[in-house]
């Protein structure tokens, strides 16, 4: 069928005047393949069923729109953290700020060095679900992002890694257009912890493959800063292998426009996988969380966790769909979107999703969205609790849910104190 | 301490009044009870005299130790020395008791101009009161109210009067939903906070409460008004005769 002309526009527009990356003859065809199919499908424009609460225009719009750079004096997240430190400045990966890209338990390498090689393991994973994510929903930009994405970070882990993986984005030039794409191996049994931070750019577009083996695990905590007028597009697609966990956390502040999607397919029986996220948004701030997962297998978990704070006119969105296929016995799903909104300019747009096609299964799922409980504001403030700070302790109850979901406890009470901070700068 | 003269208030949506000349006066270290027939305005009073929303006041004054009440916010009238043990305390899911408490607290100081406790010596006050009141570690842990028996709730309401230590404590009904040991135990628990600058308006519908928190003065409330006057002998009156009575003799 033939697109409709408005996608075949800006999707030319977007293409032209764009090359491929060079690479081997692998690469080229993973590239060649993903823009095979951006042609196919096209950009999204505000009419596809999935970017009706979203509008994507500057997502693809050929240029990408300026966005300030936050002077920042805040100590960065999970500084106080033993890690093993990727920096990346507007897209581009900075050596000299990052510690050296060897740890026990992990290979870990460039894209930009990888999709040079004849032979690598990364063949079999570039491209390859992302493709399988683009069905039943069409994820044009993913796919756009692993035709043209040059660099990113290739991690294959062997057993349990020393430390975690922190990818650093940092945004400094006010112009800068990102891509980045990530291919995260499992192998059975291992373990890794991930964690992101940073605005990265002014429009920022980031994939990440995640095949996790039999009995391995992921675990994903990541900052989304705090430039106000960034904007991203993030998506991750996670193939989950039996026995396997998949575990994700992502606080979102500020930013002017982001979608976050996370598409995981369980395929192996009695995997686990956990998404959550918190956002507090203020003022011109768009906020997308799209989640898909299938249960391919018996007896999994999932769990999909998400809680907003809007004021000022702030705008989220949740778009979380639970797809148990046929056979997929024992599944045991969860999903919870809910909304505080702090002022009548805000709005929280939800379309929770449940498809079911297996008779044994417990899967449930609700959205609210609601203002501060006044009868609890009432009664913190006939303690001698100010309404300010009152209102603070009432917000942080709210997001509590999404932050137990944080297994690490120094992670998690990193990010409490800068949602904390958040807070009190507003009062 | 706390001087009511001639309150007047409404509901302000449907402008039903509810309180049409509520005058009372209690003194520093007295125990005064207000009775009365459902919907007489007893609760009205508690929430106008701590700050609640969706009341307005049409006439009369409410001071505590001669500065005006209603003037001030909740947060201020709690600084000032007045707390509301309320009729049914409201759970708070995400914020456990601890926090709430050692918030609470130190709001209440830093408004006085005094220093904050710290964690320690906030920890060291809040378990000797606590372990008085049968409140045990895992209560204090939890979220406040939050999965508390009727019981429970009411001694944390207890707590809170014990650690935030005002002048004027307002109990609405707070015997309501409480079995006779927890009663006891709650009544014991004000009972130790008596003293000579401490004053206590205690709302009940029965007489049984004023058996534990022996009132000085009791007063019966009836269509927004306080009707009569008395000793804890009008309390026993009441659970003998009822309210018609003496809302007869008035009429």
């Amino acid at each position: 069928m033939a697109l409709p002309k408005l996608k075949q526009d800006a999707t030319a527009a977007r293409l032209v005047g764009l090359a491929l990356p060079q690479g081997s003859a692998w690469a080229t065809a993973a590239r060649q393949e993903a823009l095979a199919r951006v042609a196919a499908m096209g950009l999204p424009t505000k009419r596809d069923e999935y970017w009706r609460y979203t509008d994507p225009a500057s997502l693809i719009a050929p240029q990408a729109p300026a966005a300030a750079v936050f002077e920042n004096t805040e100590q960065p997240p999970f500084d106080a953290i033993d890690r093993l430190r990727v920096v990346f400045v507007d897209g581009v990966f900075d050596a000299a700020a990052s510690d050296p890209l060897e740890m026990a338990g992990l290979e870990i390498a460039r894209l930009a060095d990888v999709t040079q090689l004849d032979v690598h393991w990364a063949k079999d994973l570039m491209g390859q679900l992302e493709t399988a994510g683009q069905s039943p929903v069409e994820r044009p930009i993913a796919a756009l992002n692993t035709a043209f994405a040059t660099d990113g970070i290739v991690i294959r882990a062997t057993g349990k890694a020393a430390k975690p993986v922190n990818l650093i984005y940092l945004h400094r030039d006010e112009n800068s257009d990102a891509q980045l794409h990530h291919l995260i191996k499992i192998e059975a049994g291992a373990d890794l912890t991930l964690l992101e931070n940073g605005p990265a750019a002014a429009r920022f577009s980031k994939v990440a493959e995640v095949d996790i083996a039999d009995g391995g695990a992921f675990h994903h905590v990541r900052t989304q800063g705090r430039d106000h007028e960034r904007r991203a597009f993030t998506a991750c697609f996670a193939r989950l292998g039996a026995e396997s966990t998949f575990k994700s956390f992502t606080l979102t502040v500020n930013g002017a426009l982001t979608r976050n999607e996370t598409v995981l397919t369980l395929t192996g029986d009695n995997a686990v996988a956990h998404v959550a996220g918190a956002c507090v948004g203020d003022g011109a701030f768009h906020h997308d969380d799209t989640v898909f997962v299938t249960h391919d297998a018996l007896s999994c978990e999932s769990r999909q966790v998400f809680k907003k704070v809007l004021r000022n006119g702030a705008t989220g969105v949740f778009q979380g769909k639970i797809l148990v296929k046929e056979g997929a016995q024992k599944t045991d799903g969860y999903q919870i979107s809910q909304s505080l909104l702090l002022d009548e300019d805000s709005q929280f747009l939800a379309k929770p999703e449940l498809e079911i096609y297996a008779d044994d299964v417990a899967c449930s799922h609700g959205s609210t969205s609601g203002a501060i409980d006044e009868t609890a504001l009432f009664y913190l403030r006939s303690r001698g609790v100010p309404h300010k700070q009152a209102t603070d302790l009432l917000t942080l109850a709210f997001l509590a849910e999404a932050l137990d979901e944080i297994e690490d406890p120094a992670l998690a009470e990193d990010l409490q104190g800068r949602l904390e901070g958040w807070l009190a700068r507003r009062r | 301490m706390l001087e009511i003269n001639n309150l007047h208030a409404e509901l302000e949506e449907g402008d039903k009044q509810i309180l049409k000349g509520v005058t009372l006066n209690i003194g520093p270290g007295e125990v005064h009870a207000i009775m009365g027939p459902n919907g007489s305005g007893k609760s009205t009073l508690s929430y106008i005299l701590s700050g609640r929303d969706g009341y307005s006041v049409t006439d009369g004054s409410a001071k505590l130790d001669g500065v005006d009440l209603l003037e001030m916010e909740p947060e201020e009238r709690a600084a000032a020395g007045l707390f509301l043990a309320f009729q049914y305390p409201v759970e708070i899911p995400g914020v456990g008791n601890m926090t709430f408490l050692r918030t609470a607290v130190n709001a209440q100081r830093k408004a006085r101009g005094e220093e904050e406790l710290s964690a320690g010596e906030f920890l060291k006050i809040i378990r000797e009161k606590a372990k008085t009141l049968k409140i045990d570690a895992d209560m204090l842990k939890r979220p406040v109210n939050v999965g508390f028996s009727g019981g429970e709730k009411k001694r944390n309401e207890i707590l809170q009067m014990a650690m935030l230590e005002p002048k004027m404590c307002i109990l609405d009904e707070t015997d309501s939903g409480l079995d006779v040991d927890a009663m006891k135990l709650v009544s014991e628990g004000v009972n130790a906070l008596r003293d000579a600058n401490r004053s206590f308006l205690v709302i009940t519908h029965y007489q049984r409460l004023l058996d534990h928190i022996q009132p000085d003065v009791v007063h019966i409330m009836a269509n927004g008004r306080i009707i009569k006057t008395g000793g804890p002998e009008l309390a026993l009156e009441v659970e003998n005769n009822g309210y018609a009575d003496i809302l007869a003799e008035v009429n």
